[in-house]
């Protein structure tokens, strides 16, 4: 939940950096995700509607907003597991669910148990050929790319560990691995810096931009802090209770949208080049009863 | 009864050359079975499903106690009452909390229909107990092949699906995003399940399937984490144990089950004090990995 003093716990962007710093796509390549009047209703509430968005191959969204407003309910809607109340959603040009291998997914942290009948590069292994029917055999080619991928993310040192006796920092690195072995198209991500450390936080979203940028690949990332993606975002999905904002970074983090948002008075502070979002705390406490639990 | 009385009861070797032509059969499938059990039995702890084995086998139990009775197949019998029993909790059971009680209903129902055939049968009280506590040797040579098409079916079905079963198994999420039919797999798994608790009931019995389905594969996974070795050392552990109990309960008159499960035991034993030195061992090394980074 967030602290007594924020809306989402902190929200910011440095305003000397460029607003768009997408590579240039090609003039001929479709969006990779394009939702049209797309809504949710879960248990009778509407989480949101009326969303329009299209992603870009190479471009890099962060999707923000308080507990409960609906970040990993669009996630879901990608990945074909949550229908769509309204609306339309298309996904690598077809129905969502059927990207199978081209999507690269980090899930929410779910810790491995000790025990589990893997280690880390066998999890990794996964995303690179999990879904084909047959055996694990050993192939030099599976081998490298395992390799690699899991060396983008430092995590080359604890390779043939089992998954269950690393820290949840370490495993969450996997999962970058695990999503970017496959060469997806897209990659969707939900919360994958939690339990890092600013070190690691750095490296994995190093090793993430500068994936999207060699392979021209599309980016939606979930997260409660836009500060450490401040270098590489190219636009800002904020969704709250009240409506959704998207757009550069600058346009939506402003006071003005996210009171707008909230629906009651909130502050965008800049504090040292991170903006901190405020409201009172009467009024955030009126947010959090709102929100589900995650 | 004394101690050389017990000795010569539980271990008999007199004639041993020709017990073992004459069982050769026995022999083979027992080797079948230990592959079978210790490659499914990797399976089923991945995906936590030690207490389904032990439901799946008390109602395939029942459906072989049932055949006993009617005088069918008892083979067939055995995995007709295992499938409906892997089915129900296949379909119901998605969720680790609904699985465990739908299974702990089942249990006791499966175990009491087939003490209430086996009352009712008239014949050889031998082949009642049995099917209960396994008795290799029982079964005739027309049945054996009957349980070895059934286990090479099972293996070969395992093969085809092995990644994306495994990928569904231990990491259902991400699994599922990338388009594994995960729930369809859950099924196809419990058939599977099924087919090899019928085939092991006849081996080791309805109360010892655990030790052919569950221990080899839980005590590699005390020494190992790599997948290769785990299969290769679940299916030693569980082909060790088939084939050794069987040769050990030769010439006995006491049933082959206790000697597998004792085999199995003692490996399950020593692969855990195996582990818990190793285990300790790595909790010393990281720490002085740690303080020089």
């Amino acid at each position: 939940m967030t602290s007594p003093s924020a809306v989402s716990p902190t929200t910011g962007y440095h305003s000397s950096v460029p607003a768009s710093p997408t590579p240039a796509s090609r003039a001929d390549d479709g969006p990779l995700v394009s939702l049209v009047g797309a809504g949710i209703t879960l248990g009778g509430r509407a989480l949101w509607t009326g969303l329009d968005l299209d992603v870009r191959p190479g471009e890099f969204v962060a999707v923000l907003g308080p507990n409960g407003a609906g970040k990993s309910s669009l996630l879901r809607v990608l990945l074909g597991r949550l229908a769509l109340s309204s609306g339309t959603a298309s996904v690598l040009d077809a129905a969502p669910g059927r990207a199978g291998d081209r999507i690269g997914y980090v899930p929410q942290q779910q810790l491995f148990d000790r025990g589990s009948p893997l280690r880390a590069r066998d999890l990794v292994g996964l995303g690179f050929d999990g879904t084909r029917l047959g055996l694990p055999l050993a192939r030099r080619r599976r081998d490298l790319a395992i390799d690699e991928a899991l060396d983008l993310v430092g995590a080359g040192g604890y390779s043939r560990r089992p998954v269950g006796s690393l820290s949840g920092g370490e495993q969450q690195r996997l999962r970058i691995a695990q999503a970017l072995v496959s060469s997806p198209r897209l990659l969707l991500a939900d919360e994958p810096l939690l339990s890092l450390d600013l070190g690691h936080q750095r490296a994995v979203l190093d090793a993430i931009d500068a994936y999207r940028r060699s392979a021209d690949a599309g980016v939606v990332l979930v997260t409660h802090d836009i500060n450490p993606l401040l270098r590489m975002v190219d636009r800002v999905l904020y969704l709250a209770p009240g409506g959704h904002r998207v757009g550069a970074t600058g346009e939506v983090l402003t006071g003005d949208v996210l009171t707008e948002l909230y629906g009651v008075h909130v502050d965008v502070v800049d504090i040292h080049g991170r903006l901190v979002v405020v409201a009172s705390d009467e009024e955030l406490h009126d947010e959090d009863e709102g929100a589900f639990p995650r | 009864m004394n101690l050389d009385e017990l000795w010569s009861t539980l271990f008999d070797f007199s004639d041993y050359g020709a017990l073992v032509a004459l069982l050769w059969n026995s022999i083979l499938a027992g080797a079948v079975l230990g592959v079978l059990g210790g490659v499914i039995g990797y399976f089923v702890m991945a995906r936590d499903l030690a207490f389904a084995v032990h439901g799946i086998s008390e109602l395939s139990f029942a459906g072989a106690s049932a055949a006993l009775l009617f005088g069918v197949n008892v083979v067939a019998g055995s995995i007709a009452g295992s499938l409906i029993a892997a089915l129900v909790i296949g379909l119901l059971g998605a969720r680790a909390r609904d699985r465990n009680s739908i299974i702990g209903v089942l249990m006791p129902f499966g175990l009491g229909l087939g003490i209430l055939f086996l009352a009712l049968y008239p014949g050889r009280s031998s082949n009642k107990f049995g099917l209960l506590t396994g008795q290799i040797v029982a079964v005739d040579n027309p049945q054996l092949s009957s349980l070895i098409a059934v286990a090479a079916i099972v293996l070969i079905a395992l093969i085809v699906v092995w990644r994306p079963l495994f990928f569904a198994s231990v990491d259902e999420d991400v699994a599922a995003a990338r388009g594994v039919p995960v729930r369809g797999l859950s099924i196809v798994f419990m058939v599977l399940l099924g087919l090899a608790t019928a085939v092991s009931l006849h081996i080791v019995g309805a109360l010892l399937v655990l030790a052919l389905l569950v221990t080899p594969a839980a005590a590699a996974l005390r020494v190992a984490a790599s997948p290769v070795v785990v299969v290769a050392l679940s299916v030693t552990f569980a082909t060790v144990s088939t084939v050794g109990g069987i040769l050990l309960a030769l010439g006995s008159s006491v049933p082959i089950s206790p000697y597998v499960t004792t085999i199995s035991f003692a490996i399950y034993l020593v692969c855990r004090l195996i582990g818990r030195s190793r285990g300790r061992a790595a909790a010393v090394a990281p720490r002085t990995l740690q303080s020089t980074p």
